[in-house]
């Protein structure tokens, strides 16, 4: 495949150890690759090391062996071309919800020294994106005055603000109930297509993965590396009828044997 | 902060002739405390050297307003500067010792040990020093009422949720950035919230000191008091205090429920 020759994220044989030389093996061995504009699942059991995978790619640890590559450079420190949500919010309850979003523009080195000089211009960009992950008009409210699939929306937001090459989901819908969760999946196959984005999403939820991804990586056991790649098949753009399809369900059903393998194999 | 004074706004919107005892409660139970005083003094015929009744204490502080006034002035001034003093200089060690882990693990055991120490213990030290007066009272209050500051402020910072720390830290930020993006904001109810214990502690300390090494302040005037068996004037002193407790107090809770209104709010969404 053409993407592979170029790949955006590279993690290669990588070993990463938590609390020094006796602590937690998180991952051995762990390769992958996920090429530009493509969006990648990655299941497995819980505490295989997903989280840990998320953090290599960031540059928020630094792995003991092997090498991560994003966008052609060795990590060895946080990357900022990246945009993180992870399942719980962390929204700051002291800011609105568009500061919070405009959070990551004071922060990243290309866009804090322009921000103020150009607020307006930032200020509605976010509302863009609030107005396309269906918040619009609640950019002056503060996160608790949300409720906890609307904050959901708002991470989304503040992830994507700096328009990073690169998004990174841990389980971000993990809290939501089951139709907020849909519509979630709707938006964030909208941005990828329409931004050309490049996604990781971490998920415990294999319709979700099958549903959202062009490509999914299953994690053994911890220490986690990928046991197999699938690549979808499913064309897109795809509707949320596709779940009742035989082809679906059967993919579906595949990933959890593999996953119930993975487990009673540790 | 608009909420807040949405809130307040709201309240004075119920029906007027209903009573509202709950606002009404701290004065009844105040106003209750007094009779309730009076009574037994009256039912145990106790002598006014021994324990004199509200009305003699009252009695005393308009007999004695002159002195009552200066001294509580005195009072007021030493622990408002060594409280002020406390703050400042509790916000910087608070912020310094919560800035990284091993100067937060070097530094608490040094702490809890200077706090384990009675203060009081410090006051002939700090007279060798300064001499007696206004300067050790300052002093005192300032060294009793700073501890629970720091410990308050360097908590608030140390507590980050470390995947608030990781969505910063993913997009370049520096210590400085999280710092001032997160810990601070984040530590002010704590802060602020300390306030109120320290103010309290403060006049501990000023009155401490002022009692053993001061010719001035409500310390002083109740130990001399004492010492010639004028009780009531002691009460007086003791009621005296009361009130600048309270009234600092109030404050406080004042100025954290302004600054902080989030705080309150966000944990009550919950
Ligand atoms: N900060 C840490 N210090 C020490 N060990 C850690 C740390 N973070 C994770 N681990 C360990 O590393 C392993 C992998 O953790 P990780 O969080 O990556 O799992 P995960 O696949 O994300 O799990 P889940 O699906 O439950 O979120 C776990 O066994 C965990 O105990
Ligand atoms: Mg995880």
């Amino acid at each position: 495949m053409a993407h592979l020759v170029s790949p955006l994220v590279s993690i290669e044989n990588v070993d990463m150890r938590y609390g020094g030389a006796n602590g937690t093996l998180a991952v051995s061995g762990l390769s992958m690759k996920v090429g530009k504009g493509e969006f990648a699942a990655v299941v497995g059991p819980s505490g295989c090391g997903k989280s840990t995978l998320m953090k290599l790619v960031t540059g928020l640890h630094i792995p003991q062996g092997g090498g991560v590559i994003v966008a052609g450079k060795q990590v060895t420190e946080p990357v900022s071309i990246v945009g993180m949500a992870f399942q719980n919010p962390t929204m700051l309850p002291w800011r609105t919800t568009l500061d919070n979003i405009l959070l990551p523009l004071e922060i990243v080195e290309r866009h804090r020294h322009r921000l103020r000089k150009h607020k307006a211009e930032y200020v509605e960009k976010a509302e863009r994106l609030l107005e396309t992950v269906g918040l619009k008009g609640f950019g002056s409210k503060f996160p608790w005055q949300l409720s906890g699939g609307m904050q959901q929306r708002a991470n989304l937001c503040r992830a994507l603000i700096h328009e990073p090459e690169l998004l990174m989901l841990d389980e971000p819908f993990g809290a939501l109930d089951a139709f907020t969760r849909e519509e979630l999946w709707c938006v964030i196959r909208d941005l990828h297509a329409a931004q050309g984005v490049t996604i990781v999403l971490v998920t415990h939820d294999l319709r979700e993965a099958t549903f959202l991804a062009d490509r999914i990586f299953v994690m053994s056991a911890r220490p986690g590396r990928v046991l197999k790649e699938h690549v979808v098949p499913f064309a897109r753009p795809r509707e949320l009828d596709l779940m009742y399809e035989k082809g679906f369900n059967d993919m579906v059903h595949e990933l959890h044997g593999e996953i119930a393998q993975a487990r009673v194999a540790a | 902060m608009s909420i807040a004074a949405e809130n307040a706004a709201a309240t004075p919107a119920k029906p007027l002739a209903r009573i509202n005892w709950v606002a009404l409660a701290p004065w009844l139970y105040t106003i209750g405390l007094f009779v309730l005083w009076e009574l037994l003094v009256i039912a145990l015929e106790m002598p006014p050297t021994i324990l004199p009744a509200p009305s003699r204490v009252f009695q005393a502080i308009l007999q004695y307003w002159s002195p009552i006034w200066k001294n509580s002035l005195q009072t007021l001034y030493t622990t408002t500067l060594g409280f002020a003093i406390a703050v400042v200089a509790g916000l910087g060690i608070g912020l310094f010792i919560g800035w990284s882990k091993t100067i937060y693990a070097g530094l608490y055991p040094l702490m809890i040990g200077f706090n384990a120490i009675p203060k009081v213990a410090l006051v002939p030290i700090l007279v060798i020093w300064f001499g007696i007066g206004t300067i050790p009272a300052v002093l005192t209050a300032f060294l009793i009422s700073f501890f629970p500051i720091v410990v308050n402020v360097a908590t608030g910072l140390a507590t980050i949720e470390p995947e608030t720390e990781d969505v910063l830290r993913a997009l370049g930020a520096r210590k400085m950035d999280i710092m001032l993006k997160v810990g601070i904001p984040r530590s002010m109810p704590y802060f602020f919230g300390s306030l109120k214990i320290a103010i309290t502690l403060a006049f501990v300390g000023s009155v401490v000191s002022e009692t053993v090494a001061s010719n001035y302040g409500l310390g002083n005037m109740m130990s001399s008091a004492q010492s010639q068996f004028n009780v009531p004037l002691v009460f007086a002193g003791l009621l005296m205090l009361a009130v600048e407790g309270i009234a600092m107090y109030a404050l406080m809770a004042w100025i954290e429920k302004r600054m902080t209104g989030w705080a309150h709010r966000s944990t009550m969404a919950q």
